[in-house]
């Protein structure tokens, strides 16, 4: 099975959705240190290719998960931009209304299940989002992203173990940029791509250039259509640069953005110049937006924590 | 009535919940084989290996697995084997389930139920013995139940199944071929409530799981030798607690006992003896008490293991140092 690759009009998508996240990761590290945003913060800056290019082609019931680095597949997924934004202020207009945080983000209206702050947690919850499907006589999927820092988790391969034994639609999707919090991924395995890692599974498989969104795109697309059938599970190793630390703030000195391993400077250069910028000014105005609502949203009761703990029987 | 053991007061729970719902799937290791103890036998048969999921030796990732599927609309019962290794599981019970519906705001519910046993009395020794309620019970967002009659296992489970949160119901193996009148269809039992098994006015013995029916000896030895008429109140659910039973207890007998086969420190007993001394201290006559295991590992050795664990006769003398000797009619 093969998937068509994104036309002209898709194209403009994709990039209109990288430059969202982009934006508004940059303008979160702004307000991180502004002291607007509170608590630890993950970007993605320089991973944009990847969380466009599979999120944009599922719908909203297919289940997406994330892990710590999560901003980027939420918005990718749906998530409006200043009810994201609140959420990381803390705010009651929040996703979950300040009780979660950007480790802990959640839109499941647009089938954004959540993001984690326990490396490579959402995997197994992913598997049995993928389990609810079949059983249920769906064609939905399930889709978690993870970094290489996950795959040496016991609970990774005891995923990909069961996922592989129940062949159910589950994609694991890895950003594999080479680093695992402040270590590189020399300093943990022995095992240079993930994609290998998981080989004694039979788990259908492929590494591709992370900071290609077509590449992602085609790559995935294959997969996707193939898990709709009823296929799985599969994995997609992305490999693809972090051009941030491992939280914002952190002391470690990491690679400057290139036009090689920057996905929005590969990508714009298909389009006409002010196309493109278009594209870029129309994202910029929804941050803009989006900073607008976040401070304008109050802060929650404080008798909201005590009324959440459990949901009503 | 139709009289049953507790073990299969679980499996005919399940059973029914299965038929009357097709979200309701059971998975853990062993499950479509029936298990150790029998607690899933013949469900395979006749719901299918689909609903009834035999998984490996994988805690974490099953645990994780019952979540998703909880959370995309299914009702699943996940099956740890022995209480011991729900520490392979606890990241995703803890940071996962517990915290779902708070963290997200309410937009995600986990309506699962992790079904465990513990306790000791088999010779399992320090692995397949310990009593873990405690830890549990100190997790915001989880609900903890431990029944001690058929009838209760049969009603709390129902209750978890249909519960909207998760639900980690704790089993006793030694409870598993106890016999007891459940009826059929099985009446669900709130959680939450406790149950006052024997009515008495002189003091209070709050019992867990398999210490009911040591509280129930006890009482009965405190009776005879003693003319101690003591009341017996079993929580039935731990999270949440019917403070309010045990505190009208406590106030109409001034005296307190708390009973629980756990090592006593740290123990769950501490809570209840904490929130009652903070809700009823002008009715109490004497300091509250606590039964609960030493500060060991469970020994393996058959005379060790039974001096090991707390019983009727640890309850009666707590009992007995609770009361003035003049109050003592033997």
């Amino acid at each position: 099975m093969t998937a068509s690759p994104p036309g002209r009009e898709q194209g403009l998508r994709l990039l209109a959705t990288m430059w969202r996240i982009r934006l508004f990761e940059e303008q979160v590290g702004l307000l991180t240190r502004a002291g607007e945003v509170d608590g630890l913060v993950h970007l993605s800056v320089g991973q944009e290719g990847v969380a466009a290019a599979v999120c944009s082609q599922l719908r909203d019931d297919d289940a997406v998960y994330s892990g710590h680095r999560a901003h980027g597949h939420a918005i990718a997924k749906g998530a409006p931009l200043g009810r994201l934004l609140a959420e990381l202020m803390g705010r009651d207009g929040g996703l979950c209304r300040g009780l979660g945080g950007s480790m802990h983000v959640v839109d499941v209206e647009h089938g954004f299940m959540g993001a984690t702050g326990v490396v490579g947690g959402n995997i197994p919850i992913a598997l049995g989002s993928a389990l609810a499907a079949r059983l249920r006589g769906l064609d939905s999927v399930a889709v978690v992203f993870f970094g290489d820092g996950a795959a040496q988790a016991g609970h990774f391969h005891e995923t990909v173990n069961l996922a592989s034994l129940w062949a159910l639609p589950l994609i694991l999707v890895c950003e594999n940029n080479g680093f695992a919090e402040f270590t590189p991924r020399s300093a943990h395995t022995n095992v240079e791509r993930v994609s290998d890692a998981v080989a004694p599974y039979d788990v259908e498989r492929e590494t591709v250039d992370g900071n290609d969104v077509v590449a992602v795109w085609d790559t995935f697309g294959r997969f996707l259509a193939s898990a709709r059938g009823g296929g799985g599970p599969f994995l997609l190793e992305c490999l693809t640069r972090r051009l941030r630390g491992h939280y914002e703030g952190d002391a470690t000195k990491y690679e400057r953005a290139s036009a090689e391993n920057d996905p929005i400077e590969r990508f714009r250069s298909r389009f006409d110049a002010d196309e493109a910028e278009a594209v870029r000014a129309g994202a910029e105005a929804e941050v803009e937006q989006a900073v607008r609502f976040a401070r304008g949203s109050p802060y929650p009761d404080p008798g909201l924590f005590a009324a959440m703990v459990y949901a009503d029987a | 009535m139709p009289e049953t053991t507790y073990i299969r007061a679980i499996t005919s729970t399940l059973a029914a919940a299965m038929r009357a719902d097709e979200r309701v799937l059971v998975l853990g290791e062993d499950v479509a084989e029936g298990g150790p103890y029998t607690a899933t036998a013949g469900l395979a048969g006749e719901f299918g290996t689909a609903r009834v999921i035999d998984t490996p030796i994988s805690e974490a990732a099953i645990t994780g697995v019952a979540i998703g599927a909880a959370q995309s609309g299914m009702r699943p019962v996940l099956e740890i084997m022995f209480v011991d290794f729900v520490t392979l599981a606890l990241d995703q019970l803890v940071n996962g389930a517990a915290k779902a519906h708070f963290m997200s705001g309410g937009q995600l519910t986990v309506p699962m139920v992790l079904r465990t046993q513990g306790g000791a009395g088999h010779r399992g020794g320090a692995q397949h013995s310990q009593s873990l309620e405690s830890w549990l019970t100190h997790v915001p967002g989880l609900k903890v139940v431990m029944p001690s009659r058929p009838v209760d296992a049969a009603g709390l489970l129902a209750s978890a199944i249909a519960d909207p949160n998760p639900v980690v119901f704790i089993e006793s193996k030694t409870l598993y071929f106890r016999k007891g009148e459940v009826p059929d269809p099985v009446t669900p039992v709130p959680i939450g409530e406790a149950a006052v098994l024997r009515a008495g006015r002189d003091v209070t013995i709050v019992a867990l799981s398999r210490l009911v029916d040591e509280a129930l000896a006890a009482a009965d030895r405190l009776a005879a030798e003693d003319g101690v008429d003591a009341e017996v109140v079993d929580p039935r659910t731990l999270v949440p607690l019917d403070l309010v039973a045990i505190v009208a207890s406590v106030e109409k007998t001034g005296r307190l006992v708390v009973a629980h086969e756990a090592v006593e420190h740290g123990g769950f007993g501490a809570e209840i003896v904490a929130r009652v001394q903070a809700a009823a201290f002008d009715y109490l006559d004497a300091p509250a008490a606590r039964v609960g295991a030493p500060f060991a590992p469970v020994p393996f050795s058959a005379p060790l293991e039974d001096a090991y664990v707390p019983g009727a006769d640890e309850v009666v003398a707590a009992v007995r140092a609770l009361l003035p000797s003049s109050s003592r009619m033997a």
